[in-house]
């Protein structure tokens, strides 16, 4: 009895007699969270346009962050390295697409999905190489983003929330507006739409698949620079992000490998939930459930969901 | 010229079925298992059975479990380190619990808790596939891992929450433990690794192997066909599994000698993979090709630099080292995406045609 109480009142009742302690773990998992579905977008982004699914997503996010520090860290203006660095990876987008991605065109899917892990082990190596690897202090203040905490006092407690934070929910929330702007109203953007319906299609009708495949990788790019400096300003640039960039994986499962608002949507879910579950849940069974939550969580989910929330539906010819 | 079949009839179904049908074939396979037998061990140099080929032995071993499961049945997972490691665990309980029983016999029966525990994983491959099982079993590898450290009965309550492989003697030989001698440990490596690469080839020659080859290629017209697919897919989950929990097994105690759960982590998982995809997908010559390529490829890196006089740091050799094995990678996808198994057969055919072109 005492178990099943502890399991299915105990946090409930946590939840209500300390309500400012539950809407900082929301707001915690929400921050967490917005960090999971942008590197989830980049994601989507090249897997609806090339149907590769890019495991080096989250490489490319320290990759970015790396070069924009090491950049600065050269000698060279904030803003300057922030314009070098977006070149970098409009360099590797096009790079991408000529050495790994145009000879191995019509290969199957496990084939593509391999070479990512390809490039992400030269990634690994090359920004280590070029900048070392010690972890490094991102830029914030050069690029003026806000520090310090705002507190309310409300709900019978304090809640603080990080300036940081609130600026970074604010900038990836304009980042997918105007990703949605540029899909849906700009040629291009109506061209990738295209490559993602059917690739024959779009070629019979004269779209270039080459420079498609160069603007998506180039805009996941840009998504991961952006996901870069927003991780990097919480913790420090380092390689160990590997781990992060693993969990936006059941966030594609629970959004849907194809769904932008799904990449958003699925993001935050496991962003709270994870949060939710180890401040309250955790603690029964001994704590660092992060680890796992996620992942056993888009596990079940999939049993009932096969193609996510907003994936669309799998259907199966023989 | 030498390598040409002609003269050799298939006078029998039996003949014509072998895996081997060519006497050339038959006889390169013998050459290398008495040099594995008997030339590695008599060369005595400890490096080469202990840092080389007792890993590759163990990595390939691993890599043709995963293999029976994404190269033979297409189902994609990424949770081999985590099957790996139940292997190693239980093993480990099993040998302090009862240290009176032979070792070997303990590290193949802690492959049937780890194939328990694929089991168990592997049932929502009925619903999802693809890359969705493939972040499914990720599921796996991290819930395990999580018990690795959180459950300390696993490791008999140590305060370094490691495990350490304790001396065991077979046949009056002690082949575990920090005393064991590397010949000893790299021969019963070899042994059983010979072994079970024979069962799996039968495995995937005969009935069960066809099955899983029809759900590969499709699992609806496989269904049609009257295979059942969840025992299908469930009996491929096990038998992978219990490979994997083998090669753990061994890891741990016939070459790392004791381990932390950070051994069975993710990195392990996606290490075997490579295996497999460089090596062949459906290959069991390309497990051994692709673990040789990715284990060994590393270790070679790190001593040319010196052997020409570069004098370069140990952390820039790491990390050109990642360089190079990436690049490769990629090389070898574009280079023939069916693997280094596939080349050896291109590699046969040429060859049985030379001088000719076809």
């Amino acid at each position: 009895m005492d178990i099943l109480y502890k399991i299915f009142l105990d946090p409930f009742v946590q939840m209500v007699t300390a309500p400012d302690l539950l809407v900082q773990t929301l707001w915690e998992g929400m921050v967490g969270g917005v960090l999971y579905a942008l590197i989830a977008l980049g994601f989507v982004l090249i897997f609806k346009a090339s149907g590769v699914f890019n495991f080096a997503q989250g490489i490319m996010v320290v990759f970015a962050a790396l070069t924009l520090v090491g950049l600065y860290n050269a000698g060279i203006s904030a803003f300057l390295a922030l314009g070098l660095t977006v070149a970098v990876m409009f360099a590797l987008a096009f790079a991408v697409e000529r050495v790994v991605l145009r000879p191995l065109i019509n290969q199957s899917d496990i084939i593509l999905f391999m070479a990512t892990f390809g490039l992400t082990y030269f990634l690994i190596g090359f920004g280590q190489f070029v900048f070392g690897g010690d972890p490094k202090v991102m830029i914030t203040e050069q690029l003026y983003l806000p520090k310090g905490t705002v507190t309310y006092k409300a709900l019978g407690g304090i809640i603080s929330l990080q300036k940081l934070d609130i600026a970074a929910a604010i900038i990836a929330s304009a980042m997918v507006a105007g990703l949605a702007v540029f899909f849906s109203k700009t040629r291009i953007g109506r061209a990738l739409r295209a490559v993602a319906d059917s690739h024959e299609a779009a070629l019979s009708v004269g779209i270039s698949l080459e420079q498609i495949w160069v603007i998506v990788w180039f805009a996941a790019g840009l998504v991961a620079l952006v996901t870069g400096i927003m991780w990097g300003a919480r913790s420090d640039v380092s390689f160990a992000l590997d781990v992060i960039a693993l969990k936006a994986l059941p966030v594609l499962i629970l959004g849907g490998l194809t769904s932008i608002p799904g990449a958003i949507v699925g993001g935050l879910i496991i962003g709270v939930g994870e949060k939710l579950w180890e401040f309250y849940w955790g603690p029964l069974i001994g704590g660092g459930t992060d680890s796992w939550f996620a992942f056993v969580l888009a596990l079940v989910f999939l049993l009932f969901r096969p193609q996510g929330l907003f994936g669309e539906r799998i259907i199966e010819r023989v | 010229m030498l390598y040409r079949e002609a003269g050799q009839f298939k006078i029998s179904y039996a003949t014509d079925q072998a895996i081997f049908p060519i006497l050339q074939d038959r006889i390169g396979i013998i050459i290398i298992l008495v040099i594995a037998f008997v030339g590695i061990p008599l060369i005595g140099n400890d490096f080469l059975t202990n840092a080389v080929m007792t890993p590759f032995l163990i990595f390939s071993l691993a890599a043709i479990g995963l293999n029976l499961l994404t190269g033979y049945t297409g189902l994609l997972s990424l949770g081999t380190g985590a099957f790996m490691g139940v292997g190693a665990y239980a093993c480990y309980k099993l040998t302090t619990i009862f240290p009176n029983v032979n070792i070997i016999i303990w590290v193949i029966a802690s492959g049937f808790f780890s194939a328990a525990v694929g089991v168990a994983f592997g049932l929502p491959s009925l619903r999802i596939k693809g890359f969705y099982l493939a972040i499914a079993t990720l599921a796996a590898q991290f819930f395990l891992e999580w018990c690795f450290i959180r459950i300390p009965w696993l490791y008999n309550y140590n305060v370094s929450a490691a495990i350490e492989v304790p001396q065991r003697e077979l046949f009056g030989i002690i082949v575990t433990g920090p005393r064991a001698s590397a010949e000893t440990r790299y021969l019963i490596v070899l042994t059983i690794v010979v072994i079970m690469t024979w069962m799996a080839s039968n495995i995937v020659h005969g009935r069960i192997g066809r099955m899983w080859m029809a759900v590969r290629d499709m699992d609806i017209a496989a269904e049609l066909m009257g295979i059942r697919l969840l025992p299908t897919k469930l009996l491929a989950f096990a038998v992978s599994s219990f490979y994997c929990g083998v090669a753990g097994a061994l890891l741990v105690f016939l070459w790392y000698g004791g381990a932390e759960s950070t051994v069975f982590s993710i990195n392990e998982s996606f290490t075997v993979l490579f295996m497999i995809i460089i090596g062949g997908l459906g290959s069991l010559l390309g497990s051994f090709l692709g673990a040789a390529l990715i284990y060994i490829l590393p270790i070679i890196l790190r001593f040319v630099p010196p052997q020409l006089g570069l004098p370069l740091h140990a952390a820039t050799v790491e990390h050109l080292t990642f360089m190079i094995t990436g690049a490769l990678i990629v090389f070898f996808l574009i280079a023939e995406p069916a693997g280094l198994g596939r080349l050896w057969q291109i590699g046969k055919q040429k060859l049985r045609v030379w001088p000719f072109p076809y």
